[in-house]
């Protein structure tokens, strides 16, 4: 790779000088560590971490920060994310609890864990499931929980061997088919049919005794809702499937209508999407599985349980699919969106939804207003898909938007759909914002119209522009290349 | 309400433009008898009142006292710097590096994440981290038994029991079989290795706390053509020899120890570092280095073809997101430490463990075995693990990860000590076991 210049912006290993440092442990004279360790267990040369003074420090990490987009900056409205705004007392929460060390007494953890069953309490309710585990660190996680625990259900009623098969939409996301794939099955993709939804014909045909389960999100990855999902439901459950709820839409239907009384057996939540835990630029996320009672015994351990001594972890779950992580769970993120639950009731949750649900209607009539194609053009639910006009590409749309100081939509997704926009602008933004984005969308169109250059060379006022992103893969740089040889060859 | 900022106004014109009469309307596709079903969820509380409720319940924690407890996760110094810089706004509220152009921070400090991870370990490449260091390890096996197109694993009984708890999950799923190295002296001992073995999987020190004689089970993993993955404390590497070292070909583990809080066991994440010849297998999020149209040096999300949004079923993992902010912190936190104060980190915690374990045995406890030891070791106790901890709990000390069974060791615990750990919590905790009967004088000893 080319040498640094002095306009790229520089890596802290670029700012170390030998013998700074900013932070200090408390101080032990060190002992003897070949006599206690062995000699032959220690490493020859220290890892080549950075050497930088305190304020060195602060100042390339806020630098960094300032250099990252986020939503307490401006709008995000990627579509299947759910950018709602995270608000800051989550924070305040969750630090009250930090220092609890998981292998404590529980009964020196009496209020988190009270506070984590009535949480799997609180989930349960509100997707209408008869238990909960809180293991699963994301979404993809609690997909891989879901259905390992369907396949044990198909093999303790001794039809293991014969459903092999897990049925997708073929508008799904890409960590169902990945999941399934992980728990040993194959997978088939459902046609949509023209509305946008699940093709009923198709899917009736797929349906078979080799089929285990079926993955389904509702409202789905084109922001409708699967108007059909009662009878869906009924076919799958005649064939002796399973019905997987894919819980990343659950923002436009929450506290509306709930997975379990649509006739699902198993659902995740991306408590980062619906409950607001701050996505973390990738993450930590959080995944709680729900489950009818028909697939309890299924459940990962631990589970906390309610007893007369107090709360406690419970590993006794009769058939479980064993563990899926250390620990209990993503505690932090389980505290936050538990505050978040406490906050707003059933009625602010169902007036979440509700307003979801109206911003991004409010915004699709203004998107189209602006120039842009709907390409399932009715009411949608929490997001909708869109596409620019013809010979206009959504890359160069999305660049252009960063100069105006916003974020795009999620673009490329579902694949369904040629130069697909997905848009969930949340019940969070204002109208002013999301007008905003619709006239900067619009501007945008009128000077492509003018000007055949802009749109190839956008953005122009970022802090770096379009990447070669085929040279980062062909020749993959992953790590800094320091002057010397490698000190870390033990 | 709180958070929507909606005046009726708002809701009206929206509405408006929208042709519709009423947000409820909006669900009109709904099945209608399953519409706005009558939820049992507690009442909603303002600010002051949620603040106060969770004060309440967390008055029923007790994480204050001298702590030795390990098994898996530990505390160690953070300096106020670290959270303060990680938990910057921009941060916490990003989500993926989908758009480069504007996510240069995160995709530069995960890069400068993947130098010190490598750094660390002593392998070419690491990911940009997991959900934590138990699927970590899984992902590892699953790649071992990818790559050398092999159905079994080995792994040692010192790999702590909930990480092989998960490992049980993730490879039944795939009917990759699993055998258990029984240690020996508190020691994994160099086994035979069959040449149907996808990988060896050791954790060094193991949960006992022992040191591993990794050079020698690494040779003899490649003498059977399998893979050596070693599941590692990453703040011990600061001392012990790097897994590159010992030719190890993936390193994995939990990084909760280099700067997150312990957090009742989460979130930490999990790292995964492999040598070079394994890149095209490796799961998760990858970050790299490029140039802008200007020339600018930048960096991105790349060899994404390996991943469940491009592959779908092909896909070498299911895994979308990282743990990128908690990834962060270790990446801040071992900036603000450096490689000297990383060093005084993990000499004072080995310290201090020896220290605590002199102590005892001059007190007549029986601390198992004469194999080394890092900062945690085994105590041979009277009573259950897992009563003796809370014996001690009632004290206010907080120590005894309970051992199971399955080591043959009876009744023990495992004790860490940390650079957090003053003389006088050793003290303390010597008090706290005589005075619950676990020291000699009282009788101990049945080792």
């Amino acid at each position: 790779m080319a040498e640094a210049t002095s306009r790229d912006f520089p890596l802290i290993f670029e700012r170390s000088r030998p013998g700074r440092r900013a932070a200090r442990p408390p101080r032990f004279d060190e002992p003897d560590l070949a006599l206690l360790l062995g000699e032959d267990q220690l490493r020859d040369a220290p890892p080549r971490l950075p050497e930088v003074s305190e304020l060195d420090l602060v100042r390339h990490f806020t630098q960094l920060a300032h250099r990252q987009f986020s939503i307490d900056g401006n709008v995000y409205p990627l579509g299947s994310c759910t950018m709602k705004y995270n608000p800051k007392v989550h924070e305040e929460a969750a630090r009250l609890f930090q220092d609890l060390h998981p292998q404590q007494a529980p009964e020196t953890a009496q209020g988190t864990l009270r506070l984590l069953y009535e949480l799997q309490r609180d989930l349960g309710a509100l997707t209408g499931m008869d238990a909960v585990s809180l293991q699963p660190a994301a979404g993809a996680h609690g997909e891989l929980t879901g259905i390992l625990m369907i396949r044990a259900y198909h093999r303790a009623r001794g039809e293991g061997e014969q459903r092999r098969v897990v049925l997708v939409p073929d508008g799904a996301h890409g960590t169902n088919p990945a999941t399934a794939a992980m728990a040993g099955y194959r997978v088939v993709e459902i046609p949509s049919d023209d509305r946008g939804e699940v093709d009923l014909e198709a899917f009736t045909r797929a349906l078979g005794p080799e089929v285990a389960a079926v993955m389904l999100t509702n409202p789905n990855t084109v922001g409708v809702f699967e108007t059909r999902i009662l009878e869906i439901a009924r076919r799958a459950h005649e064939a002796g499937a399973q019905l997987y709820y894919d819980g990343a839409n659950l923002n436009a239907i929450v506290g509306r209508v709930r997975p379990g009384d649509m006739g699902f057996d198993v659902v995740h939540l991306n408590l980062h999407k619906t409950f607001t835990t701050p996505h973390g630029g990738g993450g930590p996320g959080t995944g709680p599985v729900g489950v009818k009672a028909h697939l309890a015994e299924f459940l990962p351990v631990p589970l906390v349980v309610d007893e007369e001594q107090g709360y406690r972890l419970s590993e006794d779950v009769p058939s479980s699919i064993g563990r899926m992580r250390s620990f209990v769970g993503n505690v932090g993120n389980l505290i936050r969106a538990y505050a978040y639950i406490r906050t707003l009731g059933l009625e602010g949750l169902r007036r979440v939804s509700g307003h979801a649900v109206l911003n991004a209607n409010y915004l699709r009539v203004r998107m189209q207003q602006a120039g842009y194609t709907i390409p399932f053009d009715r009411l949608n639910m929490h997001e909708f898909v869109a596409r620019p006009p013809e010979g206009v590409h959504t890359l160069d749309v999305a660049k252009a938007l960063l100069d105006e100081g916003m974020h795009p939509m999620t673009v490329y997704f579902p694949l369904i759909v040629k130069e697909a926009m997905m848009v969930e602008p949340t019940e969070t933004e204002s109208l002013e914002t999301l007008d905003a984005y619709a006239e900067a969308l619009g501007a945008i169109l009128e000077r492509a119209a003018e000007d055949d250059g802009y749109l190839p060379g956008a953005p122009y006022h970022t802090p770096v522009r379009r990447l070669d992103e085929v040279r980062a893969a062909r020749q993959p740089v992953l790590s800094y290349a320091f002057d010397e040889e490698p000190g870390s060859s033990g | 309400m709180p958070y929507l900022p909606h005046s009726e106004e708002d809701v009206r014109r929206a509405l408006e433009t929208i042709g519709v009469e009423s947000v409820d309307a909006l669900f009109d596709e709904l099945p209608a008898s399953l519409r706005n079903p009558d939820i049992d969820l507690p009442p909603a509380m303002d600010e002051t009142r949620l603040l106060a409720h969770l004060r309440s319940l967390a008055a029923h924690d007790r994480p204050e006292g001298p702590n030795f407890l390990g098994g898996g996760m530990r505390r160690h110094f953070i300096p106020s710097v670290t959270p303060h810089l990680a938990l910057q706004s921009e941060f916490v509220t990003a989500y993926t590096p989908y758009q480069p152009e504007v996510a240069q921070g995160i995709l530069q400090a995960t890069f400068e994440y993947q130098t010190m991870m490598s750094e660390l370990t002593g392998l070419a490449v690491s990911n940009a981290s997991m959900y934590d260091g138990a699927t970590a390890t899984a992902e590892a096996a699953l790649l071992a038994a990818r790559q050398t197109r092999r159905e079994r694993v080995l792994v040692s009984r010192g790999v702590h029991p909930e990480t092989r708890a998960v490992l049980g999950t993730y490879l039944e799923a795939l009917d990759i079989r699993i055998d258990t190295l029984d240690l020996e002296t508190l020691a994994t001992p160099v086994p035979m290795v069959d040449h149907d073995v996808a990988c060896v999987i050791v954790q060094q020190p193991n949960f006992l706390g022992s040191l591993e004689a990794m050079p020698a089970l690494t040779e003899a993993a490649h003498a059977a053509g399998a893979l050596m993955v070693a599941v590692v404390d990453p703040l011990s590497l600061a001392l012990l020899k790097p897994p590159g070292a010992y030719g190890a070909d993936i390193a994995v583990g939990d990084g909760q120890t280099l700067g997150n809080p312990t957090a009742y066991g989460g979130p930490s994440f999990g790292f995964m570092v492999v040598a070079s010849a394994l890149l095209r297998q490796l799961p998760g999020r990858l970050v790299g280095e490029t140039v802008d149209v200007d020339g600018r040096r930048a960096f991105v999300l790349t060899l994404q073809a390996r991943e469940q949004h491009i592959r779908r079923s092909k896909a070498k993992s299911n895994i979308c997101s990282n743990h990128q902010l908690t990834a962060l912190m270790a990446t801040v936190n071992l900036a603000a430490l450096g490689p000297q104060g990383l060093r005084e980190a993990a000499a004072g915690s080995v310290r201090q463990a020896h220290r605590l374990a002199d102590r005892l045995r001059d007190e007549g406890a029986d601390v198992a075995g004469e194999a080394r030891f890092f900062n945690e070791f085994t105590l041979r106790t009277r009573r259950s693990g897992s009563d003796v901890r809370s014996a001690l709990a009632e004290r206010g000390v907080h120590a005894g990860v309970p051992v199971g069974s399955e080591y043959g060791l009876g009744n023990a615990v495992v004790l860490a000590a940390t650079e957090l750990v003053s003389d006088d919590d050793i003290e303390a905790l010597v008090a706290a076991l005589a005075t619950v009967g676990e020291l000699a004088g009282s009788g101990v000893g049945h080792g």
